[in-house]
């Protein structure tokens, strides 16, 4: 009896830490492949992500004062400034900081955020996958 | 000694002693007041934090807090939205340690902590060059000479104003 339940317990402990490590060890790519899957359903014709359209939507300005380079600067693989604030902002592509693009949820609401503030809507699947194209390939 | 003297003295030495006392007491508590209770809370440290210090909460009025709250898709220029659960417990720790006394004196529900009257009168004595330099770019930089203001430390000990 006293064996079964520490066999049970075991296998409870093991599937939860299994649980846990599957949900919060997200990749870049991971993300990149939500994305992927946003993009074939609402895009007629998607061929896929360009690092080279990621970095011209980066740095181009689109309507409004700021584009994603205002802060972030022209090389993401540096630390950035806030534009306004001042305040440092540690590189955003994932190859110079490991903890980019690692928690979803922070990588929505700042796609949400900044989406507004750049471009005055949210943007779409095949824009946040090139630009994640672009950052992924910094350095390489 | 004539009555009319030991009077006079003792008055003058009650007096003097009053005028002390109050001095005493009043820069107490200027130098307490500008070291903040220590208060915190995670998820106003990481959120509020990110572009800016951390304002502490004591530094607006209740009312005021909850304006900032209400507009963070506006926040000053810059979409500052949040998830309904987390603006809501941040609000109310902002609201229940919110300023109080003189810094709530006039609650209007202004947004800017630098537009109060006491931050004013705190800051006659920078000069305008000082705020536009670029070491210091904006009043809103508290960090640019409050070198502890992360403490919540803002007395004129700390201040380091960058040339």
């Amino acid at each position: 009896m006293r064996t079964t339940r520490s066999v049970l317990g075991l296998l409870l402990a093991g599937s939860l830490g299994f649980t846990g490590l599957s949900v919060s060890a997200v990749t870049p790519a991971d993300l990149q492949q939500n994305f992927d899957t946003a993009a074939r359903a609402s895009v007629p014709g998607f061929t896929g992500f360009s690092a080279q359209r990621g970095r011209q939507f980066f740095s181009s300005t689109h309507g409004n004062d700021w584009s994603c380079a205002s802060c972030h600067t022209q090389d993401p693989a540096r630390p950035g400034r806030h534009a306004k604030t001042g305040r440092d902002i540690a590189p955003l592509s994932p190859v110079a900081n490991p903890q980019r693009f690692t928690d979803p949820g922070k990588a929505d609401k700042w796609f949400s955020r900044n989406c507004n503030d750049v471009l005055g809507r949210p943007c779409t699947a095949q824009e946040k996958g090139d630009v994640l194209a672009y950052l992924m390939s910094l350095g390489k | 000694m004539d009555n009319t003297i030991k009077r006079w003295v003792f008055d003058t030495t009650v007096w003097t002693s009053a005028v002390l006392m109050t001095f005493v007491l009043l820069m107490h508590d200027v130098a307490a007041e500008s070291r903040l209770p220590p208060v915190t809370n995670d998820k106003w440290r990481a959120e509020c934090g990110s572009c800016h210090i951390a304002y502490p909460p004591q530094l607006l009025p209740a009312l005021s807090w909850r304006r900032v709250m209400s507009e963070l898709d506006r926040h000053f220029g810059a979409d500052a939205s949040l998830d309904a659960a987390s603006a809501a417990g941040i609000g109310a720790f902002l609201e229940s340690n919110a300023a109080r006394g003189k810094r709530a004196a006039v609650d209007t529900g202004m947004l800017r902590i630098t537009e109060a009257p006491w931050f004013r009168r705190e800051h006659r004595e920078v000069a305008a060059p000082v705020w536009k330099g670029a070491g210091v770019k904006t009043p809103a930089n508290c960090g640019a000479c409050h070198t502890t203001a992360e403490r919540g430390d803002f007395s004129e000990r700390s201040v380091r104003i960058p040339r």
